[in-house]
């Protein structure tokens, strides 16, 4: 990765926050909740870097960081899918009254 | 997009191809999280995150092109199994111990990203090369970063996970010398990241250098969290479910993947929100969150003197009486219902006071239970439409027009001492004003100090009657008297 790689995602990772702050500032305290337990599935997304580690191909042989990212694959899929489906469960939940 | 394939070789259709899906993906994770915000839009932005998490990793497979992926679609199918029996199986009064465990293995799941990525890189020989490169120091600053978050992130969730779950007590534990000791568990894993780069031509040394700053961290995400009490819990939770995104979006730097700093940021930047939330809520800032030991010993002298006086009480058919002549209500919950698995006797009784004509409302108080949003998720499984349940700033006025207040297991966030006594370690909390009532009811098994181990000063308010015993047995018994009289 060069320097100019580096400041892009720099600016990336930036903007991120600052729309991420926009976006969540105002939720009611009823999916508090539910809000984080979204969110924390959406960090499971660290599962792309896991799949990167876990493959076997071209410049990738089999060795430790195969089976370190075969570890992560699964470990942040509990997180995806558990944290998805967990989530379901409780937005379901919430009711009007009408 | 990913800028470490961008810089090598020519562009492939199958790297444009992913770029595009990674781009969607990053659109559609926005809009869920916007549509995550409103009660009614709430359910389709979960789904609509989930769907793009699956373009996410489908492009991922396409940019990958032609490798063998059996190691990769083994650890999806293990975790996703895993995952799925995990959230079917979890009860809702278990959901904070739910949310800190996989908020851990995210955590844990980064750190191994960290691992494998220099395993893959020193396996290659690319190492040197890597880090010898221009910006290479970045991505090794970079990679000892997302090594520190991800396992502070896990053991910090594991211990949290054991707390709530009672599977440990949730008493601070406070060890000698703890803030000396959090500073050099941090100090030292960041001069080895230094020492890593220096010996960087000899990547075994490194390897086990790296593997000592995750163990050494280790043990510093168990020493943040212990001396922390379960009912400062809420604050902890939002703030390792915001380090976990900010672990995804360091893996996304060292990896070079611009859909892991963006997911990763947003998810980090909700956790500081609701961080920020929570200790509001309680007046008080994060530094006295993690590092005060708030709660490990009684608070000498707050409230004025340990013991109380002319506390009255009262059984479950005298508050059934009272309450089928009240017009207007009012519920106050807190974590003694979730203990006591109570949300659901609590709609039943209130069902039966409505059709008696009264006017019911809950009023929660943002810290009540165990995470931020606790008491609102407990009452809609037991079905209690959301229109009814009322933030403390919406209610706190009206409390002066209330017949009734009943208390279930809530106790810091009702007592009046925070308003009024300096010397108290609540004093400046924002509390709710249960005590104007007319009548108030407080359900609870004994008199025993609550979270913040202060004497509560509503227990002697002449207007309040303790019900006392657990809180599902007693909420039982009112509905008996209630459907009897």
């Amino acid at each position: 990765m060069d320097t100019g790689a580096i400041l892009m995602l720099l600016y990336v990772f930036v903007l991120a926050c600052f729309a991420g702050y926009q976006l969540i500032s105002k939720v009611p305290p009823t999916l508090h909740t539910p809000l984080m337990s979204g969110a924390n599935a959406i960090s499971g997304i660290t599962v792309l870097g896991a799949m990167l580690a876990a493959r076997i191909g071209p410049g990738a042989p089999f060795n430790a960081s195969t089976i370190l990212g075969m570890l992560a694959v699964a470990l942040a899929s509990i997180n995806v899918v558990g944290g998805f489906m967990v989530t379901d469960r409780m937005m379901g939940m919430f009711k009007s009254k009408n | 997009m990913n800028f470490v394939a961008s810089s090598s070789g020519p562009l492939e259709w199958n790297y444009i191809a992913a770029n595009f899906g990674y781009l969607a993906s990053v659109v559609m994770f926005m809009l869920a999280i916007m549509r995550m915000g409103r009660v009614k839009t709430a359910r389709s932005g979960n789904f609509l995150a989930a769907a793009a998490m699956l373009l996410a990793v489908v492009s991922s497979f396409v940019e990958m092109g032609k490798i063998n992926p059996a190691f990769i679609v083994a650890g999806l199918i293990i975790g996703g199994a895993v995952g799925a029996i995990m959230a079917k199986k979890v009860q809702m009064t278990q959901m904070p111990e739910m949310v800190a465990l996989l908020n851990g293995f995210g955590g844990l799941a980064s750190t191994l990203v960290g691992l494998a990525t220099f395993y893959a890189l020193s396996g290659g020989g690319n190492l040197a090369m890597m880090m010898g490169r221009d910006g290479g120091w970045f991505g090794a600053i970079n990679l000892v970063l997302t090594l520190i978050v991800g396992s502070v992130t896990f053991t910090g969730s594991i211990i949290a996970f054991l707390k709530l779950s009672e599977k440990m007590s949730g008493r601070p534990i406070l060890l000698p010398m703890r803030h000396v000791l959090n500073v050099l568990l941090l100090l030292i894993p960041l001069a080895m990241g230094v020492a890593a780069v220096w010996y960087v031509n000899n990547p075994i040394l490194v390897g086990l250098i790296l593997i000592g700053i995750v163990l050494i961290t280790f043990v510093l995400g168990v020493t943040i969290v212990i001396p922390i009490g379960g009912g400062d819990m809420p604050v902890v939770i939002s703030l390792l479910n915001s380090y976990s995104g900010i672990a995804a979006a360091l893996a996304g730097f060292t990896i070079g993947e611009a859909v892991l700093v963006v997911s990763g940021s947003l998810v980090g930047a909700s956790g500081m929100i609701l961080t920020q939330i929570m200790c509001k809520a309680m007046n008080r800032s994060l530094a006295n969150v993690m590092f005060g030991g708030f709660g490990a010993e009684p608070a000498a002298g707050g409230g004025g003197g340990g013991e109380y006086v002319g506390v009255k009480s009262a059984d479950a058919e005298t508050a059934a009486m009272i309450m089928q002549d009240a017009q207007n209500i009012v519920i106050v919950p807190g974590y003694g219902m979730a203990v006591a698995q109570a949300q659901h006797a609590v709609r039943e009784m209130a069902k039966i006071l409505e059709e008696k004509g009264a006017n019911i409302r809950y009023a929660v108080h943002p810290v009540a239970g165990r995470m931020p949003g606790h008491m609102n998720v407990l009452l809609a499984e037991a079905n209690v439409p959301y229109e009814q349940l009322f933030e403390m700033d919406q209610i706190n006025d009206d409390f002066r027009n209330v017949d009734v207040v009943l208390v279930i297991g809530a106790n810091d966030t009702v007592n009046p001492s925070a308003k009024t006594d300096k010397s108290s370690p609540l004093y400046g909390m924002p509390v709710m004003n249960v005590e104007e009532a007319k009548t108030v009811f407080t359900m609870k098994r004994s008199l025993g100090g609550g979270f913040a181990q202060v004497k509560n000063t509503l227990f002697e308010c002449p207007n309040n009657y303790m019900v006392y015993g657990d809180a599902r047995k007693t909420l039982e018994e009112i509905i008996k008297a209630l459907k009897e009289g």
